[in-house]
């Protein structure tokens, strides 16, 4: 096993590499550049000036030299300065917009799973029956409905009219005259309604797919086998079929982590929340290629930390993978 | 005879398609003396599993559905116990071996995991000691090193060893009646001899009954008191095995045992006979083996030449021929040997 796992991140390097080499050649052949936004349309930018930004910058050398520069800061975990007014280090840029993004994905993640396995299982147990059918047409809803509109009118709704709920940013004006409680409590109804809608079309998604395993397995012989030895019903779901239902669940857990640092610019803009998806875009639209960089690069990596999180847990879970175990 | 221990009674069985009913018991009846073993045999679909599963309650519904019938245990009538009551009757009174032994074990718990689970189910006793019993059954059914492959996953096993284990989970609980349904089937030759074997020993030494499905007519002659040839849904035939081997009534038996070599007993497979099992889906009113019945052939035949004056046998065509006795508990479902020799009862 840990000879499997030690191979599996020996073969990520090189990978993390190519990756980084192909992004860092898109971004770079992007039309437009950092030193537009402050020239283009600026009538006293003359061609000189033009040429001063660029080499401050950096952006005077080929390509292939800032590759390798940019590589050999990477190596010692440098994400390098943004491109932006500030200056400041992308690290830092990041690392104070993990705290919302992660807590947010976290908790909406957690959520899908916890409410959408059960709905999933209940629904192919009781296959046909009334939940069955409510379940059915409330996913297709959830596939069909837009979220961004249904993010708008629970705002009205939730926020407007009942006035239950904040509808923007993480906390309130007196957020910090409040004692702890209350400023829990502050933060935890602000995020509601982010959280439900960033897990509505997870939630559908995935109790489906829980529901079409859960049908699969139960029709096997095993369970056939389990029923005749006398098990009561919620044994052989529980016991039998729902353990080999879950094991691909354990892929899509995996598979989800590098969301967990992903924000989406919609909602961040819907709720305005600061967080990375609203980074990013800014990055993107001033054409801040460290920042764009560091942003691709820590999802790259989070993502191929996923499949290794996701294999070594399935061969955790099943045991007729074998990975060599006694190696 | 006189004492039943599993009457099966017009049972009736059919499935809810989306191309409609499906029948699949045509009014099946027979019993099970405690101890004795009857033997089930016919072609693929005509419905022995279907008739298994049922007697379980084991067969899902919807799609299935019962539509008339009694399964009696010990004069108890089966079909409508509560579920709970019915827990307590599989595994414990009635149990079952299952034809594919690759695909019925679980995957993700140890064998022996899945023998004790038999102990705890019935609250027989705690999970230690029925860690224990199980690695006992294990060595009973002679797996090689019990204790060691009581830890591992069915995976890591041959089909042969599989079986072993689902035996010792069927007979863990001394059950009065074991239904093994195919259990050689999917196995090699060699281990098909062995498996039986143990069966055969196991049955000896649990006093228990066994209904042994099979397509394999030298196994029920080997093993068989009793045996039942089904056809499409229904039971043709039933003698004593001795009597059914000596003098077949039913033409479908008799082209079965013509067919088989020499009649040694060996392992040989169902022969083929001329003609194919229509469709279940759509079986036409009168004997269901009138298309491939050599004497309605010859009856027609005789009819259309003018050797005859009338088509003595328009009567297959017609109605479905309930079983008659012909000798004591010889039955038969056949109008031609009804009228040949039938009528002297
Ligand atoms: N789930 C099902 N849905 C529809 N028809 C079924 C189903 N299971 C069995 N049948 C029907 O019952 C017939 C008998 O099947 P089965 O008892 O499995 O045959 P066998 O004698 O080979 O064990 C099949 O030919 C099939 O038409
Ligand atoms: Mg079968």
């Amino acid at each position: 096993m840990y000879r499997y796992i030690v191979r599996r991140v020996l073969i990520s390097v090189p990978l993390l590499i190519g990756i980084s080499l192909i992004t860092f050649g898109v971004i770079n052949m992007a039309p437009g550049g950092p030193i537009g936004i402050s020239s283009d349309l600026n009538p006293k930018a003359t061609a000189e000036y033009r040429e001063r930004l660029k080499a401050y910058y950096g952006l005077d050398r080929p390509i292939y030299v800032r590759y390798g520069q940019w590589l050999g800061r990477m190596a010692v975990l440098d994400f390098g300065d943004s491109f932006s007014p500030d200056g400041r280090k992308v690290w830092d840029k990041i690392r104070e917009r993990i705290p919302v993004t992660l807590s947010i994905n976290l908790l909406s993640m957690a959520t899908i799973f916890l409410i959408a396995v059960p709905i999933g299982i209940y629904s192919a147990v009781r296959k046909g029956s009334l939940f069955d059918r409510i379940a059915t047409v409330t996913v297709f809803t959830g596939f069909a409905v837009p979220t961004f509109w249904l993010a708008l009118l629970l705002m009205i709704l939730f926020g407007v009219h009942l006035g239950w709920l904040p509808i923007s940013g993480l906390v309130s004006l007196e957020h910090d005259s409040l004692p702890l409680a209350g400023r829990v409590a502050d933060r935890a109804k602000h995020l509601v309604l982010p959280i439900f809608l960033a897990g509505f079309g997870g939630l559908a998604g995935i109790s489906r797919y829980m529901r079409s395993n859960m049908l699969e397995v139960i029709r096997q012989d095993y369970v056939a086998t389990a029923r005749a030895k006398g098990l009561p019903e919620r044994k052989v779901v529980f016991r039998h079929a729902m353990r080999n239902a879950l094991l691909p669940v354990i892929t899509i857990l995996g598979l989800s982590v590098p969301d967990l640092l992903g924000g989406s610019v919609i909602f961040e803009t819907i709720f305005a929340i600061p967080g990375m998806g609203q980074l990013f875009y800014q990055g993107v639209m001033s054409r801040d290629y460290p920042l764009i960089m560091g942003i691709l690069t820590i999802g790259a990596f989070l993502t191929l930390l996923g499949n290794i999180l996701a294999d070594v847990g399935y061969a955790l879970a099943d045991p007729r993978i074998n990975t060599g175990r006694t190696g | 005879m006189t004492e039943r221990l599993l009457d099966v009674r017009s049972l009736r069985v059919a499935f809810e398609t989306e191309q409609g009913t499906v029948r699949a018991l045509f009014g099946v009846s027979f019993s099970v003396a405690p101890g004795e073993t009857v033997g089930l045999v016919g072609e693929s679909g005509c419905g022995k599993t279907v008739t298994a599963l049922s007697i379980l309650r084991l067969l899902p519904s919807p799609p299935s559905k019962v539509e008339g019938g009694e399964i009696l245990l010990r004069g108890e009538n089966l079909l409508p116990l509560p579920e709970k009551r019915m827990c307590d009757v599989r595994g414990k009174a009635i149990s079952m071996i299952f034809q594919e032994p690759m695909s019925s074990l679980n995957p993700v718990l140890t064998v022996g995991e899945q023998v004790a689970e038999v102990f705890t189910a019935h609250g027989v006793c705690g999970k230690r000691e029925a860690a224990e019993r199980a690695v006992a059954w294990l060595r009973k059914v002679r797996m090689p090193d019990a204790s060691l492959r009581a830890r591992e996953y069915p995976h890591q096993m041959s089909g042969g060893m599989r079986q072993r284990a689902m035996i010792a989970m069927a007979l863990a609980l001394s059950p009065s009646l074991v239904i093994a349904d195919e259990p050689t089937t999917a196995l090699d030759v060699t281990i098909q001899a062995q498996i039986m074997a143990l069966l055969q020993e196991m049955r000896e030494q649990e006093r228990m009954a066994v209904l042994l499905i099979t397509h394999d007519l030298g196994v029920v002659h080997d093993f068989a008191d009793r045996t039942a040839i089904m056809y499409l849904g229904r039971i043709v035939e039933i003698a004593p095995t001795r009597d059914l081997f000596a003098d077949p009534i039913h033409p479908y038996t008799q082209g079965l045992l013509a067919s088989l070599p020499g009649k040694q007993p060996g392992m040989k497979r169902l022969p083929s006979i001329p003609g194919t099992v229509p469709d279940l889906s759509a079986v036409p009113p009168g004997c269901p083996f009138a298309d491939r019945c050599p004497f309605r052939q010859a009856a027609f035949a005789r009819f259309r030449s003018g050797e005859a004056p009338a088509d003595s046998l328009e009567i297959c065509d017609r109605e479905d021929p309930p079983l008659f006795e012909y000798a004591p508990g010889h039955l038969a479902a056949c109008h031609y040997q009804r009228a040949a020799r039938g009528e002297a009862r």
